[in-house]
């Protein structure tokens, strides 16, 4: 299943000389952009304007709640461990995939891009079978005192499984794009395959790297579904961000959810900027 | 180290990468799904017809689909209305709108949830117009199709987008010359070429929407039988330890989601028929 | 260095890319591997490379089996077809790489690979390019830059994969001009891969013929030009008339059977007003066609239902003054049997 994160947007080509007539275009854009309105700009302006509702002071003091900051922590090692993992398989898979043919090939990237299809919960729920009480690894946990669900690892877990395809993905099409010549060039020359990786892969893979890191980042910290299921909701030691923002706005406290949620309505839009450019700099490397 | 074939290459490294791949792989997809599959066999039939046809769960899978149908279909049309103009009207601040059309994916669901919950609640800058006029959306099932399609919408556009932009601008001038008006050009000459990416975007928002749960479950008001979708239903069974009933609920969902894989890998295998 | 290829078998799945092929190569020497596409021609050069690894055979580079050792090792220069340029370095970079990729050291001083980019830039005429990006550079640019880099190393061999492939007619000729020009300078044993037939004639100082896999014939330009082997090399070296069975030709001692083929190249076809011997066939001009320096002329023979195509030069053809629809006489001035009908 491929996410719209593969499509690298061109910029059109507006010398059609056949087209429409002018208040059909007019209307048809009108028509769009009050959708786009509707769904998407209302949506993210609703997000800081309930957040700044009472004021600046009472927003950062919000923010500044411990159990707010906790929260940030936990998110921030969360992206920390997940993202550098998959962005090692990112490379690695796309390496043997896209420099080598095999057979199987198509069932493998089927494969990594398995978590795209699970619902969140159930990329929860796997690890409840797995480390939960009755689960597989239950009563040798309990037995050894290990805690894995409702902690930290379980969320690291679930966060991992869900983040996993983000960066491959964005990968192999590019690196299968750009074909084995340049390294194939560089090998002759002398080089040697880490010399040859690092001289000439990456700086030829380097903004699809950013645009897959920067994705996996956004997911990694906002993941909801699944981190939910693991997590137990422990205030100030298993709460996320995105579980914070709901606990308080399950309490009434709109105003704090709101602050909170803004934190990661930032963190979108930079995210959006930055894939902006990182697309457009793919395209550039992309071969025709 | 020759993993599967010799393979023509002189590029090193094949070895230790795949055997990562394979690796990590297995560790962090295929063993924790596969504990899904061996807890299901682990049910009796019985057992497993009893979590997973219940009046409720039934109920649930309803209000699901049915949702993330209607999300769907919303989205064929707006989706393809919003990359038909983004690629061919240029207007001022196209590429920021154009950026925009990502959020549902760059924002966090539970931000998606509380925000679309509360500007569609009757006191929200939506609900405050709907209300009066008899339209509630916030805590019904109306409420789930507008949060599915809010996180459906980029599938559509960024499916369709491509295909309209490499449209080649000699045939709706070849359409032109041989007489047919612009509506003509379109039904007769565009949209049959438009179709398979429609249909892949339309399968994709609706996969999406099934399996989502953190944008929608804060406007759905969560009313069992009425407004409670499966995923939710997963997680009330697993809090109330209810492992099996879950397990039996989540095959089904994954079922139908390699199902709605495979479809779409047959669409967007038919999607590039024509491609030289 | 000389080269030698012994029985190289490399098969692609079912598809056999070379079958049994043997070649020697001796030192010095610029030659082309010329063939249509899916002959083997591009999988030799890989494997002479190190690129690919045969099956089975050998590849001897001076005397020593160098089959097994790695692409890195065997101190070849290596041309893409699509030059493979680094795009994300300057052509300075781009042309210093297989020095600066050296282990310490062997590698030279930052004085003396400066001055070997200006002596390799001047070589490949392009001075004061070094700071430029590949993506700023014309067709023709690449392409020598792209050699400036292989012979950077100072390669034993250089290979050129269908060097000049993708640029256009004229840049075409005036760079094989030039790696002709090149070659005479630096007499590195050169191997370069083509299709193109005239490419071939012009530059390299020995052709390999190549197709299906195998080499159909090797020799100099004037021996395969002169003297192919089968229908297949005469084929492929210019255009070529068949007549099925027998037929009577000028030239003396030719075999003759009842299942054998004459082929005649289509400027070795004669035309005349009057019949000037027994070879002579009676013939009506069909077509005209006026290519530049030479007319090519469509013929059917009477009395059959095959057609001829001879190719005059304008002199000749303005002295005949021919019209179309006119009954002339055409006669083979040489003429080549092949027992068997050839594929071609």
């Amino acid at each position: 299943m491929s996410a719209p994160t593969r499509t690298l947007t061109a910029h059109a080509n507006g010398n059609h000389r056949i087209t429409e007539p002018a208040p059909v275009r007019w209307v048809l854009t009108t028509v769009a952009l009050v959708f786009l309105a509707l769904f998407l700009a209302l949506p993210l302006a609703a997000v800081f304007s309930q957040a700044f509702e009472k004021g600046f002071g009472t927003y950062l003091l919000a923010l500044k709640e411990p159990d707010t900051l906790a929260a940030v922590k936990l998110t921030l090692i969360t992206a920390a461990v997940a993202v550098p993992l998959n962005l090692v398989f990112g490379v690695m898979a796309s390496w043997a995939i896209a420099k080598f043919s095999f057979p199987g090939k198509n069932l493998l990237i089927t494969l990594i891009d398995l978590p795209f299809s699970v619902s969140p919960i159930i990329s929860g729920l796997i690890y409840v079978l797995i480390f939960g009480r009755q689960g597989w690894l239950g009563p040798f946990l309990e037995a050894h005192d290990i805690k894995i669900l409702f902690a930290v690892p379980g969320i690291l877990l679930a966060t991992i499984f869900v983040t996993f395809p983000f960066i491959a993905r964005e990968l192999i099409p590019l690196m299968e794009s750009q074909g084995r010549d340049e390294e194939e060039a560089a090998m002759v020359l002398g080089a040697s395959g880490l010399q040859t990786f690092f001289r000439i892969t990456l700086p030829n893979i380097k903004w699809g790297i950013i645009y897959g890191v920067i994705l996996c980042n956004a997911r990694a910290m906002g993941e909801f579904g699944a981190v939910s299921v693991v997590s137990g909701h422990i205030r100030g030691i298993t709460n996320t961000v995105p579980l914070q923002v709901e606990i308080l706005y399950n309490e009434y406290n709109y105003t704090a959810a709101f602050a909170v949620a803004s934190l990661l309505a930032f963190l979108a839009l930079i995210t959006l900027a930055v894939k902006s450019v990182a697309e457009w700099n793919v395209r550039e490397n992309m071969e025709p | 180290m020759k993993l599967f074939t010799k393979h023509h290459n002189v590029l090193p490294g094949f070895g230790p990468t795949m055997g990562y791949t394979l690796l990590y792989l297995s560790l962090v997809v295929l063993i924790p799904l596969s504990a899904l599959v061996f807890k299901t066999a682990g049910l009796s039939w019985n057992e497993f017809l009893e979590a997973v046809a219940a009046p409720r769960v039934l109920a649930s899978y309803k209000v699901t689909f049915g949702a993330a149908l209607a999300a769907a279909g919303i989205n064929a049309v707006f989706g393809v209305l919003v990359a038909w103009v983004l690629v061919r009207y240029p207007f001022p601040g196209r590429r920021l709108v154009d950026a925009l059309v990502d959020l549902p994916f760059a924002l966090p669901t539970a931000v998606a949830g509380i925000t679309l919950a509360t500007v569609y609640s009757p006191n929200g800058w939506v609900g405050k117009i709907l209300e009066p006029r008899g339209i509630k959306v916030a805590f019904t099932p109306l409420g789930i199709i507008v949060a599915m399609t809010f996180i459906g919408l980029p599938f559509v556009v960024r499916t369709v987008q491509p295909v309209i932009e490499e449209l080649d601008a000699e045939i709706e001038e070849a359409a032109a010359c041989l007489g047919a008006n612009r509506w003509q050009t379109f039904r007769r000459v565009l949209f049959p070429l438009l179709t398979p990416s429609v249909l892949t975007g339309f399968a994709l928002a609706f996969a999406r929407g099934v399996g989502e749960y953190g944008s929608i479950i804060f406007i759905a008001g969560n009313m069992p039988m009425v407004s409670e979708i499966t995923p939710l239903l997963i997680l009330t069974k697993l809090e109330q330890y209810d492992y099996q009933g879950a397990t039996a609920i989540a095959t089904v969902m994954l079922v139908a989601s390699f199902i709605m894989l495979l479809v779409i890998n047959l669409l967007q295998k038919w999607s590039r028929r024509y491609a030289e | 260095m000389s080269i030698e290829i012994e029985s190289i078998n490399k098969q692609f799945g079912s598809f056999t890319a070379l079958g049994d092929v043997s070649l020697s190569i001796p030192s010095g020497e610029l030659v082309a591997l010329l063939g249509p596409s899916g002959s083997g021609k591009t999988t030799l050069l890989r494997i002479i490379a190190g690129l690919e690894s045969p099956d089975s055979g050998r590849i001897l580079f001076n005397g020593e089996d160098t089959t097994e050792s790695h692409v890195r090792e065997r101190k070849v220069g290596f041309v893409f077809q699509h030059y493979a340029l680094f795009k994300h370095m300057t052509v300075f970079d781009n042309v210093v790489f297989g020095l600066t990729v050296r282990p310490k050291e062997t590698r030279p001083s930052k004085g003396e690979i400066r001055d070997k980019v200006t002596e390799l830039l001047r070589l490949v005429q392009l001075e004061g390019m070094a700071k430029r990006y590949p993506a700023q550079l014309s067709g023709g640019q690449r392409q020598r830059i792209a050699l400036a880099r292989a012979l950077a190393v100072e390669p034993q061999v250089l290979l050129l994969d269908e060097p000049f492939g993708a640029l256009d007619a004229q840049v075409r000729t005036e760079l094989r001009r030039w790696l002709r020009r090149l070659h005479d300078e630096i007499h590195v044993t050169s191997v370069f891969v083509t299709h193109d037939q005239e490419e071939a004639l012009e530059v390299a100082d020995r052709i390999v013929v190549m197709n299906k896999g195998r080499i159909e014939q090797a020799g100099t330009p004037d021996q395969v030009y002169e003297h192919p082997a089968n229908p297949f090399v005469l084929n492929f070296l210019g255009n070529v008339n068949l007549f099925h069975g027998r037929i009577q030709s000028a030239g003396e001692g030719q075999p003759e059977a009842d299942n054998s083929v004459s082929y005649v190249r289509s400027h070795d076809v004669e035309i005349d007003r009057s019949q000037h011997d027994s070879s002579s066939l009676k013939a009506e001009v069909k077509h005209i066609q006026k290519l530049g320096p030479s007319v090519r002329i469509t013929l059917s023979i009477n009395d059959s239902e095959s057609f001829v195509e001879a190719e005059l030069t304008r002199d000749v053809f303005q002295n005949l003054d021919l019209q179309q629809g006119e009954q002339v006489y055409v006669r083979p001035r040489q003429v080549r049997v092949f027992a068997e009908d050839y594929q071609i």
